[in-house]
């Protein structure tokens, strides 16, 4: 081996400030979200620059998570638990019919004043409190429609 | 006689998460016993002795996890903490992260010592609001006391703990999407092998466990391998936290010695079933587990006694149905999981799961066809084995083992062109 090949560490250092930029990517998405509301182009593209990397990976990373939002959702995004024991609990269905009908809205859509949209998520790790609601970092278990009716009075300042 | 709690011990007393208290009970001391009594490779082979498994769902041994790591002192070398739960039926992990944070934190410090590595990575689900900030506030304390960073306990020992969010994707709980996420991709899994110990995190060696396993280690340290292997059976070692859902009159996290019977786990602890009604059937280990009947109910909840039976441990969720509830549904809504949570990579896992999931809706709305019960065992066959990681095996559970023990509610859907369950 010559000199200079002994000089070369077997293994470098890692993370290399590359990879660390790159592992930053989830948590700038956050902070993109927090800033625009929804991951629209602008902001994709501002991680991009950020971040040094092609818009394309960042598109492809945020649309693999179910966190990030492509399209604007309203003020409260009410998260209805649709897992085996939130069933089994006279949850998600029993709920998610109760919601639509009182907001009149469908899964996935928003009430036209934009303050709520209604979802279904997978298992939330609240089966022992089960059924459970999340609302924005809220969650809400051993929910009922009363409870939900409270819930949903209280967040429209009703 | 009721089980010492050992896990749970912390859990339920006021501010539990709170540095303060958990020093007051006696946290931290295995750290300190740890890191000035033992040699690294003494506390590889005390973890090895201990019998101690995965409690994430495979139950690989974590010793010899520990001895697969390089001994090496000149390479980079990383742990990483699987708080990533979303296997349904499994609620553990979030509460001894939201109640007891610092009990894992030592174990992780514990275990970076024993295999050599500086630097740790705790990779929680983005949805674990309260987690994220519990965590992030333990790791906080800890370092102000010492307990991380720089000469840990003036042993000499250092190391960095820091918190990386996740975003919302059931298979990052599998430990090599996990590391994809880790690095800011999409969390596809990689194929093994090379695994983590010789391949992981930046390519370097990676030890990942889970949240309930290294809250396991500090009692080894602390109390002795040999205590640890004295809990539950011969090959099944220590305390377990089961977690008790669906139609039980006390649905909750139970921490009970590996090897409990099901049936004292559902009827004593979690007080039976709803109303008094039959027990129709249990998932024993989360949802990627094959479901068992009431005739199982003797079966201890240990790794062998369970994969003697055809179906596994897993994370130790169990989920109860009652006679009301309708097999085909419950595998419709299992397998509805695993399509919607399949990451795209494998084909015969996000093919394979959808056209499940399109031919269990049709046999539960009565638009059954003759012949589609074969239908389903056919594509199970063509996903199990055929995928990247495991979640293609554990996608066909619900539908397998929904036919293996009630084929004819199966046949009573398609014959009669309705759902016998609904009114």
């Amino acid at each position: 081996m010559s000199p200079e090949e002994q000089k070369q560490p077997t293994h470098p250092e890692t993370p290399t400030a590359k990879q660390a930029q790159r592992s930053m990517l989830l948590t700038a998405l956050y902070i993109a979200q927090a800033q625009y509301g929804h991951l629209n182009d602008e902001a994709l593209q501002r991680v991009a620059e950020r971040l040094g990397l092609p818009l394309s990976e960042v598109y492809s990373t945020a649309s693999f998570y179910s966190l990030y939002r492509l399209k604007p959702v309203g003020r409260y995004v009410i998260q209805v638990c649709d897992g085996l024991s939130c069933h089994l609990a006279g949850g998600a269905d029993t709920l998610v019919d109760y919601i639509r009908q009182k907001l009149g809205i469908r899964v996935g859509e928003t009430t036209s004043d934009g303050l709520f949209t209604l979802q279904t998520v997978e298992c939330v790790a609240s089966c022992g409190t089960s059924p459970a609601v999340r609302v924005n970092d809220e969650l809400y278990e051993n929910m009922t429609p009363q409870k939900v009716d409270r819930l949903l009075d209280q967040l429209a300042g009703r | 006689m009721t089980f010492e709690k050992i896990l749970l011990r912390n859990v339920e007393i006021p501010n539990s998460e709170k540095i303060d208290v958990y020093l007051k009970r006696g946290g931290y001391q295995a750290l300190r016993k740890a890191l000035h009594e033992h040699t690294p490779d003494e506390l590889v082979e005390m973890v090895k002795a201990s019998g101690l498994r995965g409690r994430g769902g495979a139950g690989f041994p974590a010793g010899l996890k520990w001895s697969f790591m390089p001994k090496a002192a000149d390479v980079t070398k990383y742990v990483c903490v699987n708080t990533d739960e979303g296997e349904p039926g499994t609620f553990k992990d979030r509460l001894l992260v939201e109640r007891d944070p610092h009990s894992i934190i030592e174990g992780v410090a514990i275990a970076a010592y024993a295999v050599g590595a500086h630097r740790a990575f705790v990779y929680i689900r983005g949805e674990f609001f309260t987690g994220v900030k519990r965590w992030m506030k333990a790791i906080d304390d800890a370092y102000a006391r010492g307990f991380l960073g720089a000469n840990i306990l003036g042993s000499g020992f250092d190391l960095d703990l820091s918190v990386h969010r996740g975003a919302g994707a059931y298979i990052c709980g599998e430990e090599t999407a996990m590391l994809e996420s880790l690095e800011g991709k999409r969390g596809e899994p990689r194929l093994k092998p090379p695994y983590p110990a010789q391949v992981g995190l930046y390519a370097r060696p990676t030890l990942v466990h889970n949240v309930e396993t290294l809250a396991c280690v500090p009692h080894i340290v602390l109390r002795g391998p040999e205590w640890f292997a004295s809990i539950g059976t011969e090959d099944s070692t220590g305390p377990k936290i089961f977690c008790v859902s669906g139609d039980v009159n006390r649905p909750g996290n139970y921490e009970l010695p590996l090897g409990t019977p099901l049936r004292e786990i559902i009827y004593e602890h979690a007080g039976g079933i709803k109303e008094g009604r039959q027990l129709k059937a249990v998932i024993p280990g989360g949802a990627s587990t094959p479901m068992l009947t009431a005739e199982h109910l003797d079966v201890p909840m240990a790794f062998e006694t369970l994969h003697a039976i055809g179906t596994m441990l897993g994370t130790g969720g169990i989920t109860v149905m009652d006679e009301r509830v309708c097999i085909v549904s419950a595998a419709l809504r299992l397998t509805r999981f695993f399509a919607h949570e399949s990451c795209g990579k494998c084909t015969p896992c996000r093919v394979g799961t959808q056209r499940l999931v399109d031919t269990l809706q049709r046999i539960e709305d009565g638009r059954g066809q003759q012949g589609d019960i074969e239908r389903l065992l056919s594509l199970c066959d063509g996903i199990a084995g055929h995928t990247f990681c495991p979640m293609g095996d554990a996608a066909v559970n619900p539908t397998l083992s929904s036919i293996k023990h009630f084929r004819h509610e199966y046949e009573v859907h398609i014959e009669r062109h309705r759902c016998p369950m609904s009114s």
